[in-house]
């Protein structure tokens, strides 16, 4: 077995909602559209939290795709995604500012 | 246009249902994600960077006006208020959710539209040329031999679980306006030298990580034999694509590996062997399909309308907008109209409700109610009047459609890239507003005349780019978006793959990069040479030496 | 492992043996390598090969007359080749048991049938999430479909339409 994938931090687990394809966020307690509330790890064993729980909601059929994906805290405690695919990925279509999260959260 | 009968309609009602059920077994788990998800696909549902998104399959590019009405209702009800028509004809919804498909489903079935097949590995859509039956050139219509081979490749239960998709074009005039050498089976319709009409037919075309020119498979395949052929065809490839690479399963592959003269002969042989009476389709239902499609209640009209003439004499941009937008029709006094999706600024292919309900009206005062969509991302009004052309522009003026860039250089073909897609490297739509921004200018578009910018958001070639003019494709270089620039494809009956030209450039070097090169062809092009002639005639060398300048000047 | 055909399910008469080992059973399944050394042996029992999806249908063909069962293995349910090996056998004239061994989903169920199997073997993991009532249902999920059905000799709208217009002309 070969030494797992120690995975990039800080990180946020993020996944896509089975039901409505929404990009969701796990917030510690709960999956959330907002990514300002996501649950940020800072260790090893709070990012393996998050990918359990990644595990635990594909499997009762919550969400799909469930990823860690590293982030740079902005200075408003905003979680930033270090590569610009994610980046795209919670804001929204970079030529629609009137759609996605950069509209509905003001993510910018 | 087709018209369901009894048969067609129970069909996608019933598709409709077990797509429901599926997506029932898929929350109770019955079904895994894996299982559910080819299920899902062949239903045209994609997960997406920040949706899923749902093709609806628009047959070889027809639609009458009702379907594009519900097409806009859907796009309210359902989803953010748009569309996007692709380079396979189809309609594409960015935002609806799992939950609402199966509804959506049911109010596409109400128009006899559906989703099937629109991806997975599977038969796709088959895509024909956007003038089909108004073209004076065509031999025949093409659209009725692609609904009759989407009626036999739905839910066909020996090649719904092929090694990669597979994707099928038809023309009906030696003038390839659906690129068939670009697809995994083009079919052309050709005369034989006794005048019967046939198929001739390539095979192994295809874009993506490597792409090829489809070749010759049969010059001359009679009409009646094209379903046992295609049954042949696919056997073989069904039994012998390979399955071990994902990127090496597509019939072209197995093309170029085994070579055309052993994949003939393999096709052949099981052509040979199959029963013609089981597998042909039957002449009259040939027939029978070719009926809905033909001509509509033509008035009688001159050749040319007076009325017409002089208003292009008296207003310079409508003049400019039917150089561009407007195409001989091989019935006199009319004309088929491209609506031009390629606003300065706009997403490329994009279309609002409010657009799509303006177009099937104006379908409906102008055009007997027909639409078609282009693999340029384009709507087209089949079927005008050439007296009405001047009302029409004004109407197409007032709903923001009257854009007169049809094959010119800011009608740029170019894929949904990272702002949408989950498969992409880089965005390409951003890309494509600045260089039409750039090139805005409507004079400054004439004097440069007609070149095809096709652009890709990565290296699946959605957008095209292989085949395009000027290419374009977004790829990531040291965590930043980089574009490739190649140059000198083409996707006619002189089909090409472009060729690089030089390195991966930032996009906002993009523009400057396109002004290069077209300043060496307006500099080089001899009276009357078009910028891909001018291109071949050249070679590529001044244009690389051209980009390379640019380079040093945007390097830091 | 749970056997589904038409009709539901059934128990599985044929025992998967090799190396010979088919002393005292009725039904016996083999990989197709064996299947001369089987014959040899001689006796009253059924013989049914099992072929990998791969399997040219040349190797197979022509199918000898004590071949009662050709199984074909699916690696996995998106594998279609299967569909088409079994297609070629019955192009051939087999008319033995056609048997579809694999993870294959309820959806696939129709397409099986239709491409000439008598039956599906699935893992008991699938059956629990897949229950019977699924397959068959499934498989009646198009009341019509373009293609006809070798298994259930329906003929497909493209025939129905071909038979509609020659009654017409009577």
């Amino acid at each position: 077995m070969s030494t797992p994938r120690k995975p990039p931090l800080p990180a946020i687990l993020l996944a896509n909602h089975l039901l409505d394809g929404d990009v969701v966020f796990f917030t510690s307690k709960s999956w959330s559209p907002d990514p300002r509330r996501a649950q940020v790890a800072h260790d090893e064993a709070s990012a393996l939290v998050l990918e359990r729980e990644g595990g635990a909601a594909f499997a009762r059929q919550e969400v799909v795709d469930a990823c860690l994906v590293d982030v740079t805290i902005a200075p408003d405690g905003m979680p930033v995604p270090n590569h610009f695919r994610e980046r795209f990925k919670i804001k929204g279509p970079s030529h629609r500012p009137d759609l996605g999260k950069q509209a509905d959260f003001g993510v910018r | 246009m087709y018209r369901y009968d009894e048969f067609d309609e129970a069909f996608v009602r019933d598709r409709v249902a077990a797509f429901r059920a599926q997506v029932e077994r898929r929350l109770s788990g019955s079904l895994t994600e894996d299982e559910f998800k080819p299920l899902r696909l062949k239903n045209g549902v994609y997960l997406q960077l920040h949706a899923y998104m749902l093709r609806i399959a628009v047959p070889y590019g027809t639609l009458a006006s009702r379907q594009l009405r519900q097409l806009a209702l859907i796009g309210e009800r359902y989803d953010r208020g748009y569309g996007h028509f692709t380079t396979r004809q189809n309609l594409q919804f960015n935002w609806p959710k799992l939950r609402d498909i199966p509804d959506i489903l049911e109010l596409l079935a109400d128009v006899e539209m559906h989703c099937i097949q629109t991806s997975g590995n599977c038969i796709r859509n088959v895509t024909a040329d956007p003038f089909a039956g108004v073209a004076a050139d065509e031999i025949e219509d093409p659209r009725p031999v692609a609904e009759l081979i989407r009626q036999w490749s739905s839910a066909h239960p020996e090649f719904d679980y092929l090694p990669r998709k597979f994707k099928i074009a038809v023309t009906g005039a030696n003038h390839d306006r659906a690129a068939i050498a670009a697809h995994d089976i083009g079919l052309q319709i050709v005369r034989n030298d006794i005048g019967a009409v046939g198929y001739r037919l390539l095979v192994g075309g295809g874009l993506g990580r490597t792409p090829m020119i489809g070749r010759e498979l049969r010059a001359f395949l009679p009409k009646n034999a094209l379903l046992t052929y295609l049954t042949a065809l696919m056997r073989v490839y069904n039994l012998e694509g390979r399955r071990d690479n994902k990127y090496k399963a597509r019939v072209k592959i197995l093309v170029h590996e085994i070579g055309i003269a052993e994949f003939r002969d393999r096709v052949e042989a099981e052509f040979a062997g199959l029963d013609r009476a089981a597998h042909d389709a039957d002449p009259a239902e040939l027939a029978r399909i070719a009926a809905y499609f033909a001509p509509p209640a033509y008035e009688k009209l001159p050749a040319t309308s007076p009325a017409f003439e002089s208003a292009q004499r008296a207003n310079p941009i409508f003049a400019a907008w039917v150089e561009a937008n407007v195409f001989a029709h091989r019935q006199p006094g009319y004309a088929a109209v491209t609506i031009s999706l390629k606003g300065i600024g706009d997403a490329p292919g994009d279309a609002t409700s409010a657009q799509m309900r303006a177009v099937a009206d104006l379908a409906d005062a102008h055009s007997f109610g027909e639409i078609r969509v282009t693999h340029a991302q384009n709507l087209v009004l089949p079927n005008v009047k050439q007296a009405d052309l001047f009302a029409l522009w004004r109407k197409l003026g007032e709903a923001g459609l009257a854009e007169g860039n049809v094959g010119l250089i800011t009608d740029i073909i170019c894929c949904p890239g990272l702002d949408y897609c989950s498969l992409a490297t880089a965005r390409s739509i951003p890309i494509a507003q600045s260089i039409a921004r750039r090139f805005a200018a409507p004079e400054r578009q004439r004097e440069i005349g007609p070149v095809s910018i096709k652009i890709s958001g990565c290296i699946n070639a959605c957008g095209h780019h292989h085949v395009g003019h000027i290419g374009i494709l977004g790829l990531e270089k040291r965590g930043e978006e980089s574009y490739q620039i190649t140059l000198g494809g083409d996707a006619s009956k002189n089909a090409a793959i472009g060729e690089i030209i030089g390195p991966g450039i930032p996009a906002d070097a993009v523009p400057d990069a396109v002004e290069r090169l077209v300043a060496v062809y307006l500099a080089e092009r001899q009276a009357g040479e078009d910028f891909i002639a001018a291109v071949r005639r050249l070679g590529l060398a001044p244009f690389r030496a051209a980009f390379a300048q640019e380079a040093r000047h945007a390097a830091p | 492992m749970p056997l589904r055909n038409i009709s539901g399910e059934a128990i599985d008469p044929y025992q998967r043996v090799a190396g010979g080992d088919i002393a005292g059973r009725s039904h016996v399944l083999v990989p197709l390598a064996e299947l001369d050394a089987v014959r040899a042996v001689g006796g009253n029992r059924l013989i049914g090969i099992e072929v990998a999806n791969t399997t040219k249908p040349g190797t197979v063909l022509p199918v000898p007359d004590h071949v009662a069962l050709i199984a074909i293995v699916f690696p996995s349910f998106s594998d279609g080749r299967g569909f088409s090996l079994a297609k070629c056998l019955r192009n051939a004239g087999f008319t033995g048991i056609l048997r579809a061994v694999g993870p294959l989903i309820a959806d696939q169920f129709g397409y099986a049938l239709a491409c000439g199997f008598d039956e599906v073997d699935i893992p008991a993991e699938l059956a629990a999430r897949q229950p019977v009532e699924i397959w068959l249902a499934a498989a009646q999920a198009y009341r019509l479909t373009y293609q006809a059905s070798h298994q259930t000799g329906a003929p497909g709208i493209l025939d129905r339409r071909r038979m509609a217009r020659a009654g017409a002309c009577l």
